[in-house]
């Protein structure tokens, strides 16, 4: 559990600062909006601006470069990577939590391996990650094109549209409930007989109705990513493209999309890792149900760790997760090459 | 690019760093072991929040607080979050003095692990306490013939609540029998309201309904088998013969549509009922009150009946066989320093169950377990229900209490699982009952 505790509920916290992360050199830039946000905190604990401009000159790790991180890594051992052996140590242990801890081997691993709900979890998740992901790029990156405009209107609109962000998510999740009630929600109170439906006690709906409520959630995030990047593109580039006769539909796909192809990555590794960790919104909305319908693997840890007080079998659960997230991460930066992370400012 | 991966490492370092120490605020948020004033010796004390008892918990402790026997630290937690917290602080040695809780299985693991003390010599020095008790609420203080809980508030039953107008309209009666509650549910669906209120996504709320269709079609020896722990006992066939009762009721939409998704911590099952939209509900004592709070005139109009739930053909058990919480319990922490243990009891005694205490239970409109309350129950303005309930209690042959709390935790998880997989037909009555015997999580 304490090895993911900084995911489940703190999800937008690193979501934020690694967009920081890859979205300052992404957008170092004209536009103050998005880049100005992220930028700060970057150039402080990296290189000197100077060389960065320059692109990659400096090979060395200098010593000061050390001491700036020191309190970072301190925290970072002490936070996440103690914590992280002791789940991996617990995982072979069987532990109820409040009596002795016994070490009993592979026992939790098998117990954890055997049981359907964790391959039922496991497969909630692939769902989860892949439906978010298709659901959710499409819409931002076109949101984030078309708020990249300059109409001063547009940026009215991505303020509001950011809203939803600022929101807990337990705060989200209850309203929800609230208006999805069967008999005293939304459709009684507008009187549609249409919205009268078994939201949330329908395995199917149910799914429906989650992935819409993280979609309203976290697409302005996203958006708000793209827009930065789109506004980067230098306006030579459609410039030149509008005089050889290219519409906006071509200067779409043959200058924006490409040019986000970072942005792109940098956005779905926060997605897909984000998707891993979803656990606040459902947990307060269905508690996993109906039934086992939405119980992901994040989820069912937590139930198995703090339900039903088998804190082996949970800590074996949190290292497959672990693993899980890491090697997702690690394959959507790959995807991107090698100079993903890199600045892109002399692209153009 | 050394230097960028450097910055992006450090980026993730103080991410989790500050996470963990948002984490960590939470953690400690609590109240920690932080001494009252006042000089004398002091003892921490968790209940849970919500009204009306946090009032009269709360009063009674600053009653007592104003004797010279020590001081109460009292920290209140939503009911949920304090089921998680109470095992965590007591699993790494920070638990309150006074732990809260529900007895059964839940203070077995405790006493088991040796985290709670024997009482039952400390009761017997104090003979006049414990008689001030009514009988049944010893079982579940109990563990292995000693008592490691004393009993505190209202005595829980489940009961069968009924919208007497909504009765009256469908031209149904209160049902004493399997047969009269499926014409209830019949005449209900052909009139348009829902026959039975059901908050299904709670899960306990639908176990309610398991509850006393085990103890009406087997009698509740087949459930203190299992709670004893004898697993085998859910292969019985009268396990079986509830499920099957379940599947009738499903096929004969017995209950309010959409009532998967009606979670009890909101209170639209109670609603639904006071709203003339359901003509009955099973549900504990507890949601007197609140339906009386909230329910507009429903109580005083004279809409609310209650009853016992209906006897099935064949079936072992008596109708007047109770099943539901007995009462609250509170234990003291063997963690805790023999000062703090000291005041403590001391407030166990003198304060906890006061008789004012007592007073403000029934004025809330529930029944304190506590000897002799007949006068003080008759001239109450809810004296019908209250007198109705302590009866009820006292005339029981058995008393079994709620599943979730009875079994050990682990058990009860299972149970909460395959109980929703039952009542969404995902899964067969045979499937729950082998599943429940192999301990499988559906």
């Amino acid at each position: 559990m304490t090895a993911l505790s900084s995911s489940p509920g703190s999800g937008a916290l690193p979501a934020a600062a690694r967009a920081g992360a890859d979205g300052a050199t992404a957008a170092r830039s004209s536009t103050p909006s998005a880049g100005a946000v992220s930028d700060a905190p970057l150039s402080a604990a990296g290189a000197p601006t100077a060389s960065r401009t320059r692109g990659p000159r400096e090979e060395r790790v200098q010593l000061s470069h050390l001491l700036f991180a020191l309190p970072a890594l301190a925290f970072f051992g002490v936070f996440a990577l103690l914590p992280l052996v002791g789940v991996v140590a617990l995982s072979f242990t069987s532990w109820n939590g409040i009596g002795a801890i016994e070490f009993t081997g592979l026992t939790s691993w098998t117990d954890a391996l055997t049981r359907s709900t964790t391959w039922h979890g496991l497969a909630l998740v692939v769902l989860m990650v892949v439906a978010t992901w298709l659901l959710q790029t499409p819409l931002s990156i076109l949101l984030g094109a078309f708020l990249a405009g300059q109409q001063r209107y547009r940026n009215l609109l991505a303020i509001l549209y950011f809203l939803p962000l600022l929101l807990s998510s337990a705060a989200i999740a209850i309203t929800f409930k609230s208006l999805l009630d069967p008999n005293f929600g939304l459709a009684n109170g507008l009187d549609m007989p249409l919205l009268r439906q078994n939201w949330l006690g329908d395995p199917v709906l149910v799914w429906v109705v989650l992935l819409f409520i993280i979609a309203w959630q976290f697409i302005p995030f996203h958006t708000l990513i793209y827009q930065g990047a789109v506004r980067q593109i230098p306006h030579t580039m459609y410039e030149a493209a509008q005089i050889d006769g290219a519409g906006r539909v071509r200067q779409f796909f043959s200058i924006t999309l490409p040019q986000l192809k970072y942005t792109l990555i940098t956005s779905s590794t926060l997605m897909v890792v984000g998707a891993l960790t979803y656990f606040d919104i459902i947990f307060v909305l269905t508690q996993g149900g109906p039934g086992i319908a939405t119980r992901i693997l994040p989820l069912d840890m937590y139930l198995t760790g703090f339900r039903g007080n088998e804190m082996g079998v949970a800590s074996a659960l949190a290292v497959m997760l672990v693993v899980i997230g890491l090697s997702l991460a690690l394959g959507v930066q790959r995807l991107g090459g090698r100079d993903s992370s890199a600045s892109q400012m002399e692209g153009a | 690019m050394r230097n960028f991966s450097l910055s992006r490492r450090s980026m993730l370092g103080a991410t989790a760093g500050l996470s963990a120490l948002t984490l960590g605020a939470c953690g400690t948020a609590g109240p920690g072991s932080s001494s009252g004033g006042g000089g004398g010796a002091s003892a921490s004390y968790w209940a849970l929040s919500g009204e009306p008892n946090e009032t009269i918990y709360g009063d009674s402790v600053e009653a007592f607080n104003e004797g010279d026997q020590g001081t109460i630290d009292l920290t209140f937690f939503q009911n949920d979050a304090y089921k998680q917290k109470i095992r965590t602080a007591i699993g790494a040695g920070e638990a309150p003095t006074i732990i809260y809780g529900w007895g059964g299985g839940g203070l077995r693991t405790y006493a088991e692990e040796s985290q709670v003390d024997d009482l039952t010599s400390w009761l017997d020095e104090n003979a006049e306490y414990r008689d001030r008790f009514v009988e049944s609420v010893w079982a579940a203080a109990s563990v292995d013939e000693k008592v490691y809980a004393l009993p505190q508030g209202a005595t829980q039953p489940i009961i069968l609540f009924q919208n007497t107008a909504v009765l009256e309209d469908i031209g149904a009666e209160a049902p004493e029998t399997w047969d009269q509650l499926l014409d209830v549910v019949e005449k209900a669906n052909s009139a348009g309201v829902a026959p039975i209120s059901l908050a299904g996504q709670s899960r306990w709320t639908s176990m309610m309904w398991l509850e006393y269709l085990l103890d009406r079609i087997g009698g509740p020896d087949v459930f203190a088998r299992i709670a004893a722990g004898d697993a085998e006992a859910w292969l019985d066939d009268s396990v079986i013969a509830m499920g099957e009762k379940v599947v009738e009721l499903l096929d004969a939409s017995a209950f309010a549509d959409g009532f998967e998704s009606m979670a009890a911590d909101s209170n639209t099952d109670q609603a639904l009922l006071w709203t003339d939209q359901a003509a009955l509900m099973l549900h504990g004592g507890w949601t007197f009150g609140s339906m009386k709070a909230s329910g507009g005139d429903f109580v005083s109009s004279g809409r609310l009946g209650y009853g016992p739930f209906p006897t099935i053909d064949g079936g072992a058990g008596e109708l007047a066989n109770l099943v539901g919480n007995p009462c609250n319990y509170l234990s003291v922490s063997s963690a805790a320093s023999d000062e703090e243990k000291e005041v403590a009891l001391a407030f166990l005694r003198d304060g906890a169950m006061s008789d004012q205490v007592a007073t403000d239970l029934i004025a809330s409109g529930s029944v304190p377990v506590i000897v002799g309350q007949e006068e003080a129950l008759a001239a109450s303005e809810d004296a019908d229900y209250l007198q109705w309930v302590y009866t009820s209690l006292q005339d029981a042959p058995a008393f079994t209490q709620s599943w979730d709390q009875a079994l050990q935790p682990t058990e009860a998880e299972t149970l909460l699982v395959n109980i929703e997989q039952l009542f969404l037909g995902a899964i067969g009555p045979e499937q729950f009952a082998e599943n429940m015997a192999a301990g499988k999580g559906a």
